[in-house]
C-alpha cells in the first residue's frame, strides 16, 4: 500500500487539507500530515510515495470529489508530476526550510532520519565559544527584520554573567534567556508560522545550540494568539522533545540543562518589537523600552537575554551541520546565507521562496510568482511589511539583501513580498500605514502616537484636493518628526511606505477633489 | 483566538486560577489570558481578583487588560468571526469583503448577533490566499460572504450536536 501526504499547514487547511486528508483514509489510505511545501497556491497539494522512481508524485488544489472521483491519478489535469522537480521547487536552495513539507512535524524519528540534531551533536561537541564563533562566521543575520549579526548578540551575552530576577534576592538563582520572536504580525509574512507548524523541533534544536553557546537555561518562545495551529505544534514538539531528552536536564547526554515555554501574545502588532516582547512576557503592557542597556545585557526579568526571530534561530541548526564556511559563501555582500522569500497579496503563485540573497524582486514576483493573480500589471510591492516601502514595478530590478534594498529606499523587513496590480490607489494604501500606526502604537512616543492620527487626515485632506501642496509639505514635515523621533520601528519606519507611495505614486494623491469626507475612510 | 465551550463566571475559579499562575514571573497578562480562556472574557470583577493574587494594584491589572486588542471586557458571541483587514489582503478585494461582511451582518440579525461584529484584525498569516478569515479559530482562504457563512453554520451545527 503507498503513504499519502496531506499538509496539516494552517494555509491548506484554510481551503480544505483536512477533509481532504479524512477522505483519503476513509478510502482506507495511509496518510501522512505534513508541513506544507510552500506552494500555497497548488494547496491542498496531496502526496504520494511513487516506488518506481523513490519520489513523491503530486496532486494540487485536491477536493474531497477529485478522491472520490478517482482523479488521483496519474491521468487527471490535477497531476504534477515529481514534486520536487517542479520549476518553483527546483530553483529553490532549501537550507532552513529543507524538512518542511516533507517530514511529520510531530515525528521524532523521522526528523532524525532527515537530519535533525545533527547540528545539535555537532555544537555539543564543540566548546561553548567555537559554537558562538561558528555562528559568527556564517555571517547569519537578524531575520526579523533589524538585520543585526546573530553571533555579535550572542557572544554579548555569552560574556555576560547570569543574573537572577531584576527585583530577586541577589542569592537568587542566575539565569539567561533564550526568547524566540514568533509574533509575526507583518502582514505578507508567514514563514515564521511556516517553519513551526511544519519544523518545529527544528526551532527547539536552534535554541537548544544557542543555549550551549551562550550559558542560558531557559528558553522562552513568543507566538501572537492568530496563529493557533502553531501554538498547539509548538505545544505538542516541546512535550515530545522532553521525552526524547532533546530538552530538559543533560540534553543528548552532554551536561545542557535547558527547557522552553510558549507564551502566546495577546493581540498586539507593536509586541513584534523585541523590548515591548519581553515587557509582555514578563505580563504589562507592551511599550517599548528605552536602549541601552541592549536586551543581550539586560533582557528578559534584565538577565542577559539571546532574543532572534524564528527565522533566525531555526538557520543555526543547518549551519552547525554543515559548516558556517558553506552558508557564508551564498548570498551577496554582508548579506550572507538564504532568505526565505515570502510571495502575498495579487500574485498568481504565492507562497515561500528560499534562495539566498542577491535574487531579484522582479525574478521572485515573476518568474517564480507568475505575476498578479487577477492578470493586470504589477502596480507595486511593498516590500517588508507594513512599515516597508511600495516600490513601484519599474524598480523592481533590486537584489534582494539587506544593504541593496536601503539603497532603492525600502528595506529587506521579515522578507515579505506583496504584490499589488494596478487598480490600488496608493494613497489610499498610504493613509492606511498611517492608520495602522495610529491603531497599534504602544502609546509611549509622542510622534508615533498623535504623529500618526494627524498624518492620517493630512492625507485625508490631500485626497479631497484640499490645499494639497501645503499639506504635501506638512505630511512630509510630519513624517521627518516621526522618523526622528520615535523610539522604534513602529513611529520610526511608517514614514516610508507613506513616502514611498508619495513620491513614486504622486498622482494618486491628487486625482480625488471632491470625494466627500466619509468615503474617504477605508 | 479558538472558539472552546466556555463556563459562566465564578469568583471562586477566578481566585483558584490567579492562585495557581501568581507565583509565575510576570504574571498578570498570564492570569488575564487563563480567566479568559475559562470564561470567554474578563469580566471587571477579574480585575480586582487578580490584583489580589498578583500583588499589584488595579490600575496595573486594568493597563494590561486595556492594552491588548485580544482581552475583551464583554462574552464573546458564539461563532467569532474576524476578517483580515491587512495590506496582503487589500491587494485581493480584502476591502470589498469587510464591506459585503458588515452588509450582510446588517441584512441579517441572527448572523449579527452569532458571530458579533468584531474589529477586524490585522493579518492571519494567510497571506498568499487571501482575503483571510478565522471563523471560530479556524482559518478560511480565499473567503468570500458564501463561505464565511457556510463555516460559521458548519461550526453552529457542529458545536450542537
Amino acid at each position: 500500500m503507498s503513504v499519502w501526504f496531506v499538509p496539516r499547514d494552517s494555509a491548506a487547511r484554510s481551503v480544505g487539507a483536512d477533509a481532504v486528508a479524512q477522505a483519503l483514509a476513509e478510502r482506507g489510505e495511509a496518510v501522512v500530515r505534513t508541513g506544507s511545501r510552500g506552494m500555497l497556491w497548488l494547496e491542498p497539494l496531496v502526496e504520494r510515495f511513487d516506488e518506481s522512481t523513490g519520489k513523491r508524485i503530486g496532486w494540487g488544489n485536491v477536493t474531497v470529489q477529485h478522491v472520490m472521483d478517482g482523479s488521483l491519478e496519474e491521468a487527471s489535469s490535477l497531476f504534477l508530476g515529481i514534486v520536487e522537480d517542479i520549476d518553483y521547487l527546483a530553483g529553490q536552495e532549501r537550507w532552513l526550510f529543507a524538512k518542511v513539507g516533507i517530514i511529520d512535524p510531530l515525528d521524532p524519528q523521522d526528523y532524525v532520519a532527515h537530519g535533525g540534531l545533527a547540528g545539535l551533536r555537532a555544537s555539543l561537541a564543540m566548546e561553548s565559544d567555537e559554537v558562538v564563533e561558528q555562528v559568527v562566521a556564517s555571517g547569519l543575520r537578524g531575520r526579523g527584520g533589524a538585520g543585526f549579526p546573530a553571533g555579535i548578540k550572542w557572544r554579548t551575552v555569552a560574556q555576560n554573567p547570569a543574573r537572577p530576577h531584576s527585583g530577586a534576592h541577589e542569592s537568587a538563582r542566575p539565569h539567561k534567556y533564550i526568547c524566540v520572536n514568533a509574533d509575526e504580525g507583518d502582514s505578507g509574512t508567514f514563514a515564521d508560522r511556516m517553519l513551526m507548524e511544519g519544523d518545529p523541533f527544528c526551532l527547539l534544536e536552534g535554541m537548544a545550540i544557542a543555549a550551549h553557546a551562550v550559558g542560558a537555561d531557559k528558553g522562552i518562545v513568543y507566538i501572537r494568539s492568530e496563529y493557533p495551529d502553531a501554538i498547539q505544534t509548538m505545544h505538542e514538539a516541546i512535550e515530545i522533545a522532553r521525552r526524547e531528552g532533546w530538552l530538559g536536564v543533560e540534553i543528548l547526554g552532554s551536561s545542557l540543562t535547558f527547557d522552553v515555554e510558549i507564551r502566546v501574545g495577546a493581540g498586539s502588532y507593536v509586541c513584534g518589537e523585541e523590548t515591548a516582547m519581553l515587557e509582555s512576557i514578563e505580563g504589562k503592557r507592551g511599550v517599548v523600552r528605552a536602549k541601552p542597556p541592549i536586551p543581550a545585557i539586560r533582557g528578559l526579568f534584565g538577565t542577559p537575554t539571546v532574543i532572534n526571530n524564528v527565522l533566525t534561530m531555526a538557520s543555526v541548526p543547518s549551519i552547525l551541520a554543515r559548516g558556517a564556511a558553506e552558508y557564508a559563501s551564498l548570498g551577496v555582500g554582508r548579506s550572507q546565507g538564504t532568505q526565505v522569500f515570502q510571495l502575498a497579496g495579487n500574485i498568481a503563485r504565492g507562497g515561500i521562496v528560499e534562495k539566498a540573497f542577491g535574487v531579484t524582486a522582479t525574478e521572485l514576483v515573476t518568474e517564480f510568482g507568475g505575476g498578479t493573480l487577477t492578470g493586470r500589471p504589477v502596480k507595486a510591492v511593498q516590500i517588508g511589511g507594513p512599515l516597508g516601502a511600495y516600490l513601484p514595478a519599474d524598480q523592481l530590478d533590486v537584489a534582494m539583501g539587506y544593504e541593496s534594498l536601503v539603497e532603492a529606499g525600502g528595506m529587506l523587513g521579515h522578507g515579505g513580498l506583496v504584490v499589488f496590480d494596478d487598480t490600488v490607489d496608493m494613497a489610499e494604501q498610504a493613509h492606511f500605514a498611517m492608520e495602522f500606526c495610529a491603531e497599534e502604537s504602544c502609546g509611549k512616543c509622542t510622534p508615533c502616537r498623535i504623529g500618526s492620527v494627524r498624518g492620517a487626515e493630512v492625507i485625508d485632506l490631500m485626497r479631497r484636493g484640499v490645499d494639497a501642496d501645503t499639506n504635501e509639505v506638512l505630511l512630509r514635515d510630519l513624517c521627518e518628526v516621526m522618523t526622528d523621533g520615535s523610539l522604534c520601528a513602529m513611529g520610526g519606519l511608517t514614514p516610508m511606505p507613506v513616502l514611498s507611495a508619495l513620491d513614486n505614486f504622486p498622482d494618486d494623491f491628487r486625482s480625488h477633489p471632491g470625494i466627500p469626507p466619509q468615503e474617504m475612510r477605508s | 483566538m479558538t472558539s472552546t465551550p466556555v463556563e459562566s463566571w465564578s469568583e471562586d475559579v477566578a481566585r483558584d486560577i490567579v492562585s495557581n499562575i501568581a507565583r509565575e514571573p510576570g504574571p498578570i497578562l498570564l492570569c488575564l489570558q487563563a480567566i479568559q480562556e475559562r470564561f470567554g472574557y474578563v469580566p471587571a470583577a477579574a480585575v480586582a481578583i487578580v490584583a489580589q493574587g498578583c500583588n499589584v494594584s488595579r490600575a496595573d491589572v486594568h493597563g494590561v487588560l486595556t492594552f491588548y486588542s485580544d482581552l475583551r471586557d464583554t462574552p464573546p458571541p458564539p461563532v467569532p468571526v474576524r476578517l483580515c483587514a491587512a495590506e496582503a489582503c487589500q491587494a485581493v478585494g480584502g476591502r470589498q469583503l469587510l464591506r459585503d461582511w458588515q452588509q450582510a451582518c446588517e441584512q441579517d440579525q441572527e448572523l449579527a448577533e452569532v458571530t458579533g461584529v468584531d474589529e477586524p484584525i490585522f493579518c492571519l498569516g494567510n497571506c498568499a490566499l487571501g482575503p483571510a478569515a478565522m471563523v471560530a479559530g479556524r482559518l478560511l482562504g480565499r473567503a468570500c460572504v458564501d463561505s464565511i457563512k457556510q463555516a460559521v453554520h458548519h461550526h453552529a451545527e457542529g458545536s450542537n450536536s
